[in-house]
């Protein structure tokens, strides 16, 4: 009777394997093997593994990658509170508020890329123009190597904020009046009450965003594949960008043990940030 | 320590301040849709127990939040002591305040949460930390200082919420709102305890805000019902529980409730289906005044007199329900339409169907005319 039970989580089993599993699978048998533009494959043992890290191009995309994902992070986020609490609580204007800042979500990546590709693109595009013109500098993505990065990152914190804001609002909404009421009979300034009530209180979705703006910073590709091809140079190269590199060079045993390592990297990111998350503040006096 | 009083409050949550004070309150606005709170004058004596009585949404709860300065009314004053802070912050007010659900700051341990208060207004860390044993030990939280705020049980987080009102030695008032709602029944009655031992402790006036009659009359020394935002009476629990000014009092104060029944004027006495309840001529020269000849007649269960064997005079009956409470038990009792409850000893030898002979002693009964109590 027991064994019955299997048979209802078979088909969930089924999917998580298909899903994850075996292409997790593959990977791992491809990064264990030398196996170079269909040759014959043959076991490397963790050779693959050791070039990898001994890369200074992967440890170069490697560095960007936390260097731009640390910044995105530490800009959006604050950046996602501080506009969800001016956003309205109540009447119609919240509407009216959430779909504007919701569009950016519903733009694709690739559409992203190529809104900001036109609007940099030297001496035509709307924000060359102003700098020429405002600043007096010519702003040249492909060339540039500061203005393609920034670029990239201009464009994330305005593609993604509103994702933390969304969720920062929803965590807002749902904290009782009598905490700020309490705080107001307690004689707390704005900062206390910020730093005792609203912070406390939004811990559960600011995890949330804080997994979810990792993850997806950390696995930037389609944008900065668009705007300068990674380039100038390998400025705009992060991790995404160097691992399709190296397959589409149909070094399948070398980019296995890369994206292994990607996966390895983002996994162990996020538990880290989770249990420091959790934990954080819980009965610490203060 | 304040004496607290009321004077002419009006609140609404539609109208803002600007469109009441166009409106010429109280004349215009008496009776008018969206107002919480109409025409309240009330009064807390300093140092005493005090419980607001009303059923749920009948504006308790604004009435607390105008006290303690979160809502500023649409019109009227607050004083505290003579002195009236109708603008002042809930800061400057000096009151505390204990919500329905335990609001405590969950990164904070205990010692943290009482110190917080303190050091808002900027107390010595000596004096800090004299007030906090004085109260901890007073709230019996004194062995739970250093202990992290999740891992407290609801009772007691909710005696760190009234802590951290009394560790301020300037609290002018203690403002409950319904703070046994998320406790669990067999805590309730300690905590309850608690909170009027406090009371008594540091002669602090405390308002009690609560649906519940019976945690309203176990706790204060004086209770005021509300009913839609009005004042209804005020008195001391054996006050309203004996007169109640107005059948809304008769049946929400005491379990059960005061059995009212409508019943008109006759020359044998009041009247109700064939049921002719006799008067006194006293009582009837009261009545026939100007009050035409339709009444309500009230009697609290415990005065109504029972009998098997039937007795002359009085009023037959039929049981029709039999609810057994330990020492007593409460009979349903029907005639013609008219249902009363009375309270039988749980000795007595009835079950239902039974016919049983009724009285009501003239010197219990209550009369009420369109919802004011003539005797």
């Amino acid at each position: 009777m027991k064994n019955r039970a299997w048979l209802f989580v078979a088909p969930v089993l089924l999917l998580v394997a298909l899903n994850a599993l075996v292409p997790i699978m593959a990977v791992i048998n491809y990064s264990l093997h030398y196996s170079f533009a269909g040759s014959a494959p043959e076991f490397a043992g963790l050779n693959n593994y050791i070039e990898v890290f001994t890369d200074p191009d992967f440890l170069g995309a490697l560095r960007r990658q936390f260097l731009f994902s640390f910044c995105v992070l530490l800009v959006q986020i604050p950046l996602g509170i501080l506009i969800a609490m001016q956003l309205p609580k109540s009447g119609k204007s919240v509407v009216v508020c959430l779909v504007l800042l919701g569009i950016p979500l519903l733009i694709p990546h690739t559409v992203v890329g190529l809104l900001w590709r036109i609007m940099t693109v030297y001496e035509v595009g709307i924000i060359s123009k102003i700098f020429s013109y405002v600043f007096d500098y010519s702003y040249r993505v492909t060339q540039n190597p500061v203005d393609a990065v920034l670029t990239i990152f201009f464009l994330d914190v305005w593609h993604w904020t509103p994702l933390v804001v969304l969720l920062s609002y929803a965590g807002l909404v749902a904290i009782p009046d009598q905490f700020y009421q309490a705080a107001a009979i307690d004689g707390a300034s704005a900062w206390k009450t910020f730093r005792y009530v609203t912070l406390p209180k939004l811990r559960a979705v600011l995890i949330i965003a804080l997994l979810l703006r990792f993850m997806d910073s950390f696995m930037i590709y389609a944008e900065p594949f668009i705007i300068s091809g990674g380039g100038p140079g390998n400025w705009n190269t992060y991790l995404n960008q160097y691992v399709a590199r190296k397959a589409e060079s149909y070094e399948l045993g070398y980019a296995g043990a890369a994206s292994i390592a990607y996966l390895y990297i983002v996994v162990v990111c996020c538990f880290i940030f989770y249990t420091i998350m959790t934990n954080l503040g819980k009965g610490i006096k203060r | 320590m304040a004496r607290i009083a009321l004077k002419s409050i009006y609140h609404s949550y539609t109208f803002s301040q600007k469109d009441a004070e166009k409106m010429s309150i109280p004349d215009e606005c008496v009776g008018t849709e969206g107002f919480v709170v109409e025409d309240l004058d009330l009064l807390w004596e300093d140092g005493t127990a005090n419980a607001l009585l009303g059923p749920s949404g009948c504006g308790k709860t604004t009435i607390l939040n105008i006290i303690s300065g979160l809502l500023r009314p649409t019109n009227g004053t607050v004083l505290f002591n003579d002195k009236n802070v109708t603008g002042y912050m809930p800061k400057e007010r000096h009151v505390a305040q204990v919500f329905q659900f335990p609001v405590v700051y969950d990164t904070m341990n205990v010692y943290g949460n009482l110190e917080f208060p303190l050091e808002n207004r900027g107390v010595s860390k000596k004096d800090i930390r004299r007030r906090i044993e004085t109260i901890a030990e007073m709230l019996d939280l004194d062995d739970k200082l250093k202990a992290p705020i999740g891992s407290l049980t609801p009772a007691e987080k909710q005696k760190v919420s009234l802590g951290r009102g009394i560790v301020r030695e300037d609290t002018a008032a203690i403002l409950l709102d319904e703070p046994l709602t998320v406790i669990d029944p067999k805590e309730k009655w300690g905590l309850r305890r608690k909170l009027r031992e406090v009371q008594k402790e540091l002669r602090i006036t405390m308002i009690y805000v609560t649906h519940d009659q019976h945690e309203a009359l176990t706790f204060a020394d004086h209770v005021t019902v509300v009913k839609e935002g009005q004042l209804v009476q005020t008195g001391s629990p054996e006050q309203l529980y004996a007169d109640p000014n107005s059948p809304f009092i008769g049946y929400f104060i005491g379990t059960p409730g005061m059995n009212l029944f409508d019943c008109v004027l006759t020359d044998a006495g009041l009247q109700s289906g064939n049921i002719v309840i006799p008067i006194s001529e006293a009582i009837r020269s009261k009545l026939a005044l100007t009050h035409g000849s339709s009444f309500q007649f009230g009697i609290r269960p415990e005065f109504v007199q029972i009998s098997a064997p039937r007795k002359e005079k009085w009023h037959p009956f039929t049981v029709t329900a039999i609810e057994s409470l330990g020492p007593y038990k409460i009979l349903t009792l029907n005639s013609n339409d008219v249902e009363i409850k009375s309270r039988a000893p749980e000795d007595m030898n009835v079950s239902e169907e039974d016919h049983v002979w009724v009285n009501f002693p003239e010197d219990k009964s209550r009369i009420f005319h369109k919802d004011v109590r003539l005797v």
